[in-house]
C-alpha cells in the first residue's frame, strides 16, 4: 500500500492510503495520524483520520507546505513498521430496527428512492441477496463494526463491518438526498453504517434508530460529561436489536440520565483478525459480555 | 448592559475567529466568513481583533443600545443608520444609550460585520462564541440571533476613536466578475484534460444555495471523468470516492455538474471527489459573493498561493497601522 500525497490548497495536505476501503487502509490511516500527533510538528492545527485516507491542516506561515509534505512522508515509514494492534473499547449500541420514526420519514421521501415500493431495509435486504429483512438484520447486527471515521457533522460515526469482503453489505445512497433525517437514525450508504448525531439532511438508507444520544453540546448526558462527542475512530461497535418496549425503557433511562452504555476495553490485532475473522469477533463478544 | 435585538435580518449570527481543533469530529472551525472584515471592524471600535461580532447576510438587524458604545460596520456595503440618520461603513461611530441602529438596503457584497466596543460576550463553547447551528454550538443558545434576544457586551480593551476610518484603498470587496484562485489537487486526476481546461475557461455563477457551509456554482460545462472501475466502498457514481476528509475551500463537483466550495462551516467529510482547493487568501472574498455573481476560477500554483497569502497579511498589517498606530 503506497500512499498518495496531495495539497488541499496552501493549508492542507490530503493523504489517500488506498482508493478502496479496507481495514488495512484504515489501520494505516489511524497509525499515520497517531504518528503525526506524536511528532508534534510545529504549525499543525488539525489531524483528521478518515476511512482510507487522512488530512492534516497546517499554518503555512509557520511551516512551508513542501516541508510539511516531507515530514508526513517521513512518518509513513514509522507508521508502516508500527504493529497493527489497537487498544480500544467495544460498545454495545441498541438499535430499534424498522422503527415508526424513520419509517414515517422514508415514506415522505419515497420519490427520491431507488425502489419507491419497498422500505429502505427491504430494498437493502433484497439487493444484497438476503432472504428477507430478519436475515438482513441478523447480518447487520451479527458481526461487530469499526468506527473508521468521525465527521460529516457533529460527531457522526462512519462504521465499517468486521467481515470479509464477500460478506460486506453494500447499498447505494438515496437518488437525491433527503432534507430530513431523524436524530439518532442508524443509516447505511456504500459499505458504511452511520448514526446521524443530529437531525438534518441525509442520503443514507435508514434502517432503524438508537435511543442512545451520541452528541450533547450541553454535556448533560452522564457519559458525555467529559466531552460532547461520544465516538472516536478505532472504537468497535456491536449493534443490539431491541423491541419497542426495550426502546421505550431505554428512552426513559436516557431522560432520567441513568442510561449507561455497555463498554469494555479490548485489544484488537489486525494480524489475528486476518488469520481468523470469526474467531476474533467471537473473542470480542466474550469481552463485551463478560462480567 | 446588553444590546436588545428588535429585528434580526435574514441570518444574523454571532461570529469570532472560530474553534479550531475539532474538525476530526465533524465540528468545523466556523467563525466569520470574511475574517478581514470582522478583524477590521473590531480594530475600529477598540476590541481585540478576534472579538465576537455580528455577521449579517444581505439584511441588517435592528439593535437597541442600553449603554453608550462605539460601533463599526465592515465588509458588505450595508449602510448603517442611527435613529434613522445615515452613518458610514468602515468607520467608527458613537452610539448613545437608547439609540437604535438599523440598516439601509444592501449596496454591494453579501455579509456585513458589526463590531461593538467590548465585543459580544455570550458564553464560549469549545473556545469560541461562533454560532454553529447544526451542532447547537455558540451563538445565542446554539442558534442565530432572534428578535427579543439581549446580547451581553464585554469590557472595552482600548479606547475607541470615533470617526476613525479605513482608507479606501485598504477596503476589500469582490470584483465583478469575481475571481477565485484554485490550487488543483486532491482528485484532480479523476477528470479528463478537456474537463480540466473547461473548468477554468468557463464563467460560473453563484447559485442560490450559498451559505456558511458552502457555495454552489452553476452554468459551466459538465465535467467528464476518466473512466475507471469504481473502487470498493466508493459508490457507483464516477464522482464518488471512499468517504474522505474535505479541506476548507475544497471544490467538490457531485456528478460533475455543479461545483461546491466548502467554507467555514464545512461538513468535514463525505463521498464526493474534489478537484482542488480555493487558496486561503481568497476565502474571505467568497463570503461577499451574492447569488448570480459571475465567477471565474483561476488556476494557480503553490508559490502564487503563498504570495497571495503574504499579500493578504500585508493588507491586514496596513489596516492595523492605519487604525492603531495613528
Amino acid at each position: 500500500m503506497s500512499c498518495r500525497y496531495t495539497f488541499g490548497g496552501d493549508e492542507h495536505i490530503f493523504v489517500e492510503v488506498d482508493e478502496a476501503m479496507s481495514l488495512e487502509a484504515f489501520f494505516v490511516s489511524l497509525s499515520m495520524t497517531n504518528a503525526v500527533r506524536e511528532a508534534n510538528i510545529k504549525g499543525v492545527t488539525e489531524i483528521c483520520p478518515a476511512n482510507a485516507s487522512f488530512q492534516v491542516k497546517f499554518n503555512p506561515d509557520v511551516i512551508h507546505p513542501d516541508d510539511m509534505m516531507a515530514e508526513l512522508k517521513r512518518l509513513e515509514e514509522t507508521a508502516e513498521s508500527a504493529e497493527p494492534v489497537l487498544d480500544t473499547r467495544i460498545i454495545e449500541i441498541p438499535v430499534y430496527y424498522q422503527d415508526p420514526w424513520t419509517h414515517e420519514t422514508l415514506m415522505r421521501f419515497r420519490e427520491r428512492h431507488q425502489d419507491p415500493n419497498a422500505t429502505d431495509i427491504e430494498y437493502a435486504a433484497r439487493i444484497n441477496g438476503f432472504d428477507g429483512v430478519d436475515a438482513f438484520i441478523e447480518a447487520h447486527s451479527g458481526a461487530p463494526w469499526f468506527v473508521s471515521m468521525v465527521g460529516f457533522v457533529s460527531g457522526l460515526p462512519f462504521l465499517y463491518q468486521m467481515v470479509d469482503r464477500p460478506r460486506q453489505i453494500e447499498v447505494p445512497k438515496y437518488l437525491r438526498p433527503r432534507t430530513d433525517t431523524p436524530r439518532l437514525t442508524v443509516g447505511y450508504g456504500g459499505c458504511f453504517s452511520c448514526i446521524y448525531s443530529v437531525r438534518g439532511a441525509g442520503g443514507y438508507q435508514m434502517f432503524g434508530i438508537t435511543p442512545m444520544p451520541i452528541f450533547d453540546p450541553q454535556q448533560k448526558v452522564s457519559y458525555l460529561k467529559d466531552f460532547m462527542v461520544f465516538f472516536k475512530p478505532g472504537d468497535i461497535v456491536k449493534w443490539k436489536p431491541i423491541t419497542r418496549e426495550e426502546y421505550d425503557a431505554a428512552i426513559e433511562a436516557v431522560q432520567a440520565n441513568t442510561f449507561a452504555p455497555r463498554i469494555r476495553n479490548v485489544r484488537f490485532s489486525l494480524d489475528d483478525y486476518n488469520a481468523d475473522i470469526d474467531g476474533t469477533n467471537a473473542k470480542l463478544m466474550e469481552a463485551l459480555y463478560a462480567g | 448592559m446588553p444590546v436588545n435585538v428588535i429585528s434580526a435580518g435574514i441570518a444574523t449570527t454571532i461570529q469570532d475567529m472560530g474553534r479550531p481543533g475539532y474538525y476530526h469530529l465533524g465540528i468545523p472551525i466556523g467563525g466569520a466568513m470574511d475574517r478581514l472584515a470582522l478583524r477590521t471592524a473590531n480594530l475600529l471600535v477598540g476590541n481585540a481583533e478576534e472579538a465576537a461580532g455580528l455577521e449579517c447576510v444581505f439584511v441588517g438587524p435592528e439593535l437597541e443600545f442600553t449603554e453608550d458604545a462605539t460601533v463599526a460596520v465592515c465588509g458588505a456595503e450595508l449602510p448603517p443608520k442611527l435613529d434613522g440618520d445615515p452613518r458610514e461603513t468602515w468607520t467608527a461611530f458613537a452610539v448613545k444609550a437608547g439609540q437604535v441602529l438599523s440598516f439601509d438596503f444592501l449596496k454591494a457584497g453579501a455579509r456585513a460585520y458589526i463590531a461593538i466596543s467590548g465585543g459580544i460576550n455570550t458564553p464560549p463553547m469549545l473556545g469560541s462564541r461562533s454560532t454553529y447551528a447544526i451542532g447547537a454550538l455558540g451563538g445565542v443558545e446554539g442558534r442565530a440571533v432572534q428578535p427579543g434576544d439581549s446580547l451581553p457586551l464585554g469590557a472595552s480593551v482600548r479606547a475607541a476613536k470615533e470617526g476613525a476610518s479605513v482608507p479606501a484603498k485598504l477596503r476589500r470587496g469582490p470584483d465583478n466578475p469575481a475571481e477565485l484562485r484554485v490550487l488543483p489537487g486532491l482528485y484532480w486526476h479523476r477528470i479528463t484534460e478537456e474537463a480540466q481546461r473547461d473548468f477554468f475557461d468557463d464563467t460560473w455563477k453563484v447559485a442560490n444555495e450559498a451559505d456558511r457551509m458552502g457555495y454552489r456554482f452553476q452554468g459551466g460545462r459538465k465535467l467528464a471523468f476518466v473512466e475507471r472501475d469504481q473502487p470498493f466502498g466508493a459508490g457507483a457514481d464516477p464522482s464518488n470516492i471512499t468517504d474522505a476528509c474535505y479541506p476548507y475551500g475544497s471544490v467538490q463537483v457531485p456528478s460533475g455538474t455543479e461545483p461546491i466550495v466548502l467554507h467555514r462551516d464545512a461538513v468535514s467529510g463525505g463521498g464526493y471527489f474534489m478537484i482542488g482547493t480555493v487558496i486561503s487568501a481568497d476565502m474571505d472574498l467568497i463570503g461577499q459573493l451574492q447569488p448570480h455573481t459571475p465567477t471565474r476560477f483561476v488556476k494557480v500554483d503553490m508559490e502564487t498561493a503563498l504570495a497571495a497569502r503574504r499579500d493578504r497579511a500585508r493588507t491586514m498589517d496596513a489596516i492595523r497601522n492605519a487604525l492603531v498606530a495613528s
